[in-house]
């Protein structure tokens, strides 16, 4: 395995992938402001170095579920940000056709599974999708993400012990952002927490800065690698940090104002910006990704904006082959 | 053909279909054991651990996991011990199963099954005998199959196996031990077509599961007093039979609906109210539901029978609905 560090290209290509997400999030942000999205909407900003060192490490037919914060994880993953906003606007363009909405984005044609509006919901998804694989005797592995909030849901017992038991090819990573919905995450954690619950179950695991992306690639490189040597499942602690609140509405005031100002300092795009200047890149080539990736995006909400409802009777597709119904005629 | 019982019948259709069919397989606790009742007896030794997968007593993830599975393209059968049992899975059966396809815009298919062996089985007390199949036929995105005999066991259950949709598979516990042709070749058994046990004209009979052999005696009772019923086994109760219901209700005006489980909310209510929707008063002259009290299921003999519908009290609910 290279060193992540040691390839440039590598590291700009980290930046685009972060710039992409972080565009995405701050344009459905505003765009949720403006009214043009219904509904609760869950960012991931500040995390975008998790969702983009864990993917860069995935091939397109390995599976991936994500959570209720999941844009980055689809986007880092290969998925359209023009049908992801078309879905959080609840058009008929969007991956789901409007059905599901920012908490339900999926895309099976990037092994997308879906992001989950049930904390720890995917992680019993990810060891059967595993298991399924096994059985069709694919090569394929399944990542499983989830927050800090998940490790005090009996499904990630469960499904720890379970992808250790059967030596599935389930790479576990709990994205720790330190808060699970209002509550800080180790107020309510017992014990030295979820390094030592993964590591109970058998399941080798490490923690990384899940704010320094060159780390945070290099870790899952090397459990990737012994996934897919057949040693069975791998769990990563990424600890990072949340920079805005629980939900689009939510300001998360209730946090001091130093410890999120010294959060800013280690947001992960600014520190992978420090290191590529530090290598030469141009702030100027920095600045064009930067510009490039919004304007992606700025075009992704106005072709939303613009985008077709869905028609009323799509409400009655996909629901059941047998048995499915509609309002009495 | 040969005479087996309900629970031999399921074995026999789930064995047809997975040597029919490379993807399907089975998960469930004690499954490579032949699972709990013996259904799957045989299965770890014709088809191996892994698509006779013995789980740990892990609810959420048996049935999570058989989610995960059916999302790359297997067909699992998500064997839950016993129904009562679901409730530790209901995240992953109600959330995520029963709508993941409408979720993602169709883009998932869980194709599997979840057999459930529910109702009072031999004194099993409050955790181990309910009867919730009307939770699930509220619940848009599932079928619900409820069969009563060894021949509906082995045709819906091939049918299921083969369904593109979830189907919730109720094996009836205190069935098992009935007996019923099954033929070598199992034929698949369409989900919402209701079976004729018994031709009358005074009034429409309609029930499934363990409610069945109590309606069925209770059907025999009355035609030795001349009065003919017309009974109906739905055999599933969503889909349900509402053209089979419709059209005995005109031939009779009057229509009792029995069910195991309690009678507060449950499927009877249902069924009555479809019925006088689409008939109205001038055919639907009375409706009746024999079923349980609503309260948990006892332990002691005594107390389990006195929830238990019997064939004297169909008798007195068809007279007391012929006298209205």
């Amino acid at each position: 395995m290279n060193d992540p560090a040691s390839n440039i290209r590598r590291l700009i290509d980290h930046y685009r992938t972060m710039a992409r997400i972080r565009a995405f999030e701050e344009t459905a942000l505003a765009a949720h402001k403006a009214g043009e999205i219904p509904g609760p909407l869950h960012v991931s900003i500040g995390q975008e170095a998790v969702a983009t060192g864990v993917c860069f490490n995935l091939r397109g037919a390995d599976r991936l579920t994500s959570n209720h914060r999941g844009h980055g994880h689809a986007i880092a993953k290969g998925a359209d940000p023009a049908r992801m906003m078309a879905e959080l606007f609840g058009r008929a363009t969007g991956y789901c056709g409007g059905k599901g909405g920012s908490m339900h984005i999926a895309d099976f044609s990037v092994g997308m599974l879906g992001a989950n509006g049930v904390v720890a919901g995917g992680i019993a998804i990810a060891c059967g999708a595993a298991q399924g694989l096994k059985l069709q005797k694919s090569d394929a592995i399944v990542t499983c993400m989830f927050g800090d909030g998940a490790v005090n849901r009996g499904p990630f017992l469960e499904g720890l012990n379970w992808a250790a038991l059967y030596r599935l090819p389930v790479l576990f990573v709990c994205e720790d952002n330190g808060v699970a919905a209002f509550t800080r995450a180790d107020s309510v954690t017992a014990g030295p927490g979820p390094l030592a619950r993964a590591q109970a179950c058998g399941v080798p695991a490490e923690a990384v800065d899940g704010n320094d992306v060159i780390a945070v690639d290099a870790i899952i490189g090397s459990a990737v690698a012994n996934i897919r040597r057949g040693d069975g499942p791998r769990f990563v602690h990424a600890k990072t940090y949340r920079l805005m609140g629980h939900t689009s509405t939510d300001a998360a005031a209730w946090r001091d104002a130093d410890e999120v100002s010294a959060a800013h300092k280690r947001d992960p795009l600014i520190r992978l910006a420090a290191l590529l200047l530090e290598r030469g890149i141009g702030s100027d080539a920095l600045a064009g990704i930067a510009a490039e990736a919004q304007a992606e995006m700025a075009g992704a909400r106005a072709d939303a904006r613009v985008a077709p409802w869905p028609e009323p009777a799509a409400a009655y597709n996909d629901v059941q082959d047998v048995g499915a119904v509609a309002w009495p005629k | 053909m040969a005479e087996v019982t309900l629970i031999e019948a399921g074995r026999l259709a789930a064995l047809q279909e997975m040597r029919r069919d490379p993807t399907v397989w089975v998960l469930g606790e004690d499954v490579a054991r032949g699972g709990l009742w013996g259904q799957y007896k045989g299965f770890l030794e014709e088809f191996g651990a892994d698509r006779a997968l013995s789980t740990p007593i892990s609810e959420s993830t048996i049935m999570g996991a058989g989610l995960g599975a059916a999302l790359v393209g297997t067909r699992p059968i998500i064997e839950m011990r016993i129904f009562d049992f679901v409730m530790c899975a209901m995240d992953e059966l109600t959330n995520q199963i029963a709508k993941i396809r409408y979720m993602f815009g169709g883009q998932a298919r869980p194709a599997l099954v979840v057999r459930m062996p529910h109702g009072m089985w031999r004194n099993s007390a409050a955790q181990h005998s309910q009867m919730l199949e009307a939770w699930f036929a509220h619940l848009p995105g599932v079928i619900v199959v409820t069969p009563s005999t060894a021949e509906d066991t082995a045709g819906l259950l091939v049918q299921a196996i083969r369904s593109d949709d979830p189907v919730l598979f109720f094996d009836p516990k205190d069935l098992f031990g009935v007996r019923g042709d099954v033929a070598e070749q199992i034929e698949p058994i369409p989900f919402g077509v209701a079976r004729r046990v018994a031709e009358g004209d005074v009034a429409t009979v309609v029930s499934w599961s363990a409610g069945m052999p109590v309606a069925t005696e209770g059907a025999k009772m009355l035609a030795a007093e001349g009065i003919k019923v017309d009974l109906l086994d739905l055999r599933t109760i969503w889909p349900w039979d509402q053209d089979a219901v419709i059209a005995s209700v005109k031939k009779t005006g009057r229509l009792l609906v029995v069910h195991e489980a309690v009678e507060v909310s449950g499927f009877g209510a249902e069924i009555i109210a479809r019925v006088f929707d689409e008939v109205g008063t001038n055919i639907l002259k009375a409706a009746k539901r024999l079923a349980a009290p609503r309260i948990p299921i006892p332990f002691s003999p005594p107390l389990e029978a006195e929830v238990r519908a019997t064939p004297e009290k169909v008798v007195n609910a068809v007279k007391g609905l012929i006298a209205l």
